[in-house]
């Protein structure tokens, strides 16, 4: 009985769809306009706003949790959450730092100097450790991917903190004797007038972009969010997908603590405090759905620049830092409310089936 | 179980008394009528059976009583006014409550916090405990289970916890209890009690209506039988006017053709041969709930197994398709032992499942419909790890075809396919992969006759092209239908296998269902 309701309210969805297709436009393009009226607005209100200089200027922020966030997507997408971005993120530019210092060898009394590339490499090697830990936690010993991933996040700050009992490495620039020079390179330099940070950026959406849609991986993380059992029945190795979402999140972070470092030029421990919970809100401004299986690259880029452009935009026109806090909370629940309203149809029509209390097959994919 | 019906009530002479009764009850669900102009009574301090197969229209018609949805047309008749019910806390109000065959209750709180659970009785300091604990232990005295207030729930037995059930439900003065399916998860002896219990509230002027498919069971603690068929009723009558064979009849009536087994193929090698199969129960693993089960299944060979909820049907497919572990013996597809190997790789050596619930284990609900068929057989449209949008919408078009699944396109929501077309997706999804065995659990559960027929024709058309097919059913009909060999499980067991020639009453006698005298 309850699938013959299903289809019931189901028809009349459809139906709805075509008496307003308007608000339902901008409803699914919300991220969109917001991002247009947010350029706008600012637009008038400072003249600095819309010029080349400082679009790439806000466009080389964006770009640090940006690269969050297309991590994070990953993870909401299979119904997971990641907590330790931020954390992994400041441990990568630590790492990135020292590896830069040079690594002295007590025993052989040599130091080893690493050329740049050898950096970014054991760099994002760091980042997939760290997000391997999470998986294997969450996927094999079905811890909630919430604790398992705030206790990273605790994990992976204070490691960074330990790593120099809380200084900052200053000097990245390496030497030209010693063959480590090209640090800067990573997002504090241009290339075509555009900050390596933003192309670094963009290449990875663009490989997300294929990974999602033009990839079995990609059709089984968005099965795997949507139901897992069904996932795994149909010979989708779910929890192997769990394992690998959490540590592209890993290597995300860790491209973009290189990315902030190389922007900085310096490597601080605290680098990158709460940016988790920047890239969650701008995944879900995106319109991806927390409970998994809904959600797309597009969207999470322009939930990341609608971000980034509104608090540069509250910046430039002076408006002071504790507002702008309000004014990001008040955007992201705004967007979850929105995400509500575009899925209730269906969460209502799956109401009757799950009849007195038995668990929903949405709520279901949440725990694992 | 093998208990004689001795309670047969037509000793008082009392007239009964209506305490509520359905006039022209009907309930359809877009073009889909699931319950057709019912009509009946429940009396004063009297249980009333409802009979009928699954998707008869019985959960339907309790969950109008009940208040959980509304009729589409006619009346419901309460102490002679009519009445209609917004929800199931209305319904309540008016002294109807129902018991769900999954529990409602709170596993992790005491029994007294789930009997007053969502009102509680208020104190100046807060909640009254004592005032809880008091009324709580007096319920429990008087259904002669004297469990302590504070026990949480999780500690109790399946049939304690029942009770407790109970006792929530007569906390709120309910004068018409439902009971859908209460023994199937009990033991005889906790059965017993349950019965007792009925007997008591009926003593104290409580109406039952009763939803079994024990039929025998159920007939034991029957005063009025209703019998419903595809959303009619289609007889109804006192105790001492029925027997089981009328029940049968009614229930069954004139068959509709679901067709037949599949002839005219050569039957190949075993393909699929279960060895000594066991598996322990998840909340008692001392208990089996399959016991050294042995079946071997031919290429070209339709498989029925027929049992009822808790025969370890389910449990035996998934446990084949690699989803439960077994505690013993080997699952060999084609001479090879696959017990080792992973649900994909059962899935990429041709052994598939279709499961049972099709929303929970079945469908990906964010997905689209194309994506749903396409989703098990990935690897047919990869290429380099690309996915190929062509060759995809290729196997999509063949699956849509296949199994005739009637959608606006590939693009459309699953959710606005019919129950039946859901099922085909699921089945479609499966066949895609090309496998040599299928398993289908209840492949026909919440589906119209129609659809029912073209997936068991389905079924036949896999046979004779030398798909071996085992499927799992409840319902006699079905047994009679496509399969070459029915085996009946009972309490882990195979405890009878037939040819395709058995009859409804063979099947009956061996699943302990019924005898029919």
């Amino acid at each position: 009985m309850s699938d013959i309701s299903q289809t019931a309210s189901g028809e009349q969805s459809r139906k709805g769809r075509g008496s307003f297709d308007l608000g339902r436009m901008l409803l699914e393009g919300r991220a969109f306009f917001a991002l247009i009226a947010i350029i706008i607005i600012f637009s008038i209100l400072s003249p600095v706003y819309f010029t080349t200089n400082n679009m790439l200027t806000m466009s080389s922020h964006v770009a640090i949790f940006g690269l969050l966030s297309l991590g994070m997507l990953l993870v909401i997408l299979t119904g997971g959450i990641d907590l330790s971005v931020g954390s992994t993120l400041g441990l990568s530019g630590m790492v990135a730092g020292f590896l830069m210092q040079g690594v002295t060898l007590e025993s052989a009394g040599v130091t080893l100097y690493f050329p740049v590339w050898a950096v970014v490499i054991l760099t994002c090697a760091l980042g997939a450790f760290v997000g391997a830990i999470n998986g294997i936690l969450i996927a094999w010993f079905r811890v909630p991917a919430f604790v398992a991933t705030l206790g990273m996040l605790y994990v992976a700050r204070g490691a960074a903190l330990l790593m120099t009992n809380g200084l900052t490495y200053n000097n990245l620039g390496g030497s030209p004797e010693l063959g480590n020079t090209g640090f800067d390179w990573l997002g504090f330099n241009r290339l075509f007038g555009i900050p390596v940070g933003v192309l670094i950026f963009a290449a990875v959406a663009i490989v997300l972009i294929f990974v999602l849609n033009r990839t079995p991986f990609g059709r089984w993380i968005y099965s795997t969010g949507g139901n897992s059992r069904a996932a795994e029945l149909s010979g989708v190795p779910v929890k192997r997908v769990q394992v690998l979402v959490y540590v592209l999140s890993g290597v995300c972070a860790a491209i973009a603590g290189l990315v902030l470092s190389s922007q900085l030029t310096s490597a601080g421990p605290t680098a990158g405090n709460t940016y988790e919970l920047t890239a969650i809100a701008g995944v879900v401004i995106g319109g991806a759905a927390l409970t998994g299986g809904r959600g797309n690259v597009r969207g999470t880029l322009l939930g990341a620049f609608v971000i980034g452009f509104l608090s540069d935009g509250l910046v430039i026109i002076g408006v002071s830092s504790y507002w702008q806090t309000v004014f990001m909370g008040a955007v992201i629940v705004l967007a979850v409310l929105l995400n509500s309203i575009q899925y209730r149809g269906r969460k209502k029509s799956a109401k009757p089936a799950s009849g007195s209390g038995s668990a929903s097959p949405q709520s279901g994919t949440t725990g694992g | 179980m093998n208990e004689q019906p001795l309670n047969r009530p037509a000793a008082d002479d009392a007239p009964d008394e209506v305490v509520l009764s359905a006039r022209h009850v009907a309930k359809s669900f877009g073009s889909v009528h699931a319950l057709k102009s019912v009509n009946f009574d429940i009396h004063r301090g009297r249980v009333t059976t409802l009979f009928g197969e699954n998707g008869a229209g019985k959960s339907t018609l309790m969950k109008i009583l009940s208040g959980v949805i509304q009729p589409s047309s006619g009346e419901i008749i309460l102490d002679g006014r009519p009445v209609s019910f917004a929800s199931t806390v209305d319904a309540q109000r008016h002294g109807i409550s129902i018991i769900h065959q999954e529990l409602s209750l709170a596993p992790n709180l005491s029994v007294r916090d789930n009997i007053f659970m969502g009102r509680e009785l208020g104190g100046p300091g807060g909640v009254n405990y004592a005032e809880e604990a008091r009324q709580t232990k007096a319920l429990m005295a008087e259904l002669d289970e004297p469990i302590d207030p504070l026990t949480p729930v999780e500690d109790l037995r399946l049939g304690q916890q029942q009770i407790v059930e109970i006792a929530r439900a007569l906390s709120v003065n309910s004068r018409i209890l439902i009971m859908d399916e209460p023994t199937s998860a009990l033991s005889a002896s906790e059965v017993e009690v349950l019965f007792r219990v009925i007997r008591d509230l009926k003593a104290r002027g409580v109406s039952i209506v009763y939803i079994s498919h024990h039929l025998e069971e159920a007939l034991t603690i029957t005063d009025h039988a209703v019998v419903l068929r595809d959303g009619t009723m289609t007889a109804h009558g006192r105790r001492d006017e029925i027997d089981l064979e009328w029940i049968v009849r009614n229930m069954v009536g004139e068959n509709f053709d679901l067709g037949s087994p599949p002839t005219g193929h050569r039957m190949g090698e075993v393909a699929l041969s279960l060895e000594d199969i066991s598996i322990a129960d998840v909340a008692v693993p001392e208990r089996s709930v399959v016991d050294h089960l042995s079946l071997q299944v031919r290429a070209g060979e339709i498989v029925c197994i027929y049992g009822l909820m808790g025969a370890g049907r389910t449990e035996l497919l998934e446990c084949a398709a690699g989803r439960v572990p077994m505690s013993g013996g080997r699952v060999v597809l084609e001479g090879v032992d696959v017990s080792q190997l992973s649900i994909a790789e059962r899935i990429a050596r041709g052994l598939v499942l279709v499961p049972e619930d099709r929303q929970r284990d079945g469908l990906v609900q964010t997905m689209s419909v194309g994506q749903n068929l396409s989703l098990a057989s990935i690897g047919a449209f990869t290429r380099w790890l690309m996915t190929s949008s062509r060759r995809e919408q290729g196997v999509i078009r063949e699956s849509i075809g296949n199994v005739h699944i009637k959608t606006d396109g590939p693009e459309a929501s699953i959710g606005s396919l019919s129950g039946g077309n859901q099922q085909k997706v699921v089945i479609g999804k499966m066949l895609a992969t090309h496998p040599q065995v299928v398993l289908l659990d209840e492949p026909s559960r919440g589906i119209d006759i129609g659809a029912k027929a073209e997936v068991f024709r389905l079924l036949a058309e896999g046979a004779s092209k030398g798909l071996a097919v085992v499927f799992s059913t409840s319902e006699l009909g079905e047994c009679l239908s496509v399969a070459h060999r029915v085996v009946v499980m009972s309490r882990g067991r195979i405890a009878a296998e037939f040819g395709a020639d058995v009859t409804r009453e063979e099947i009956m006698a061996a699943s302990g269902e019924a005898v029919v005298a």
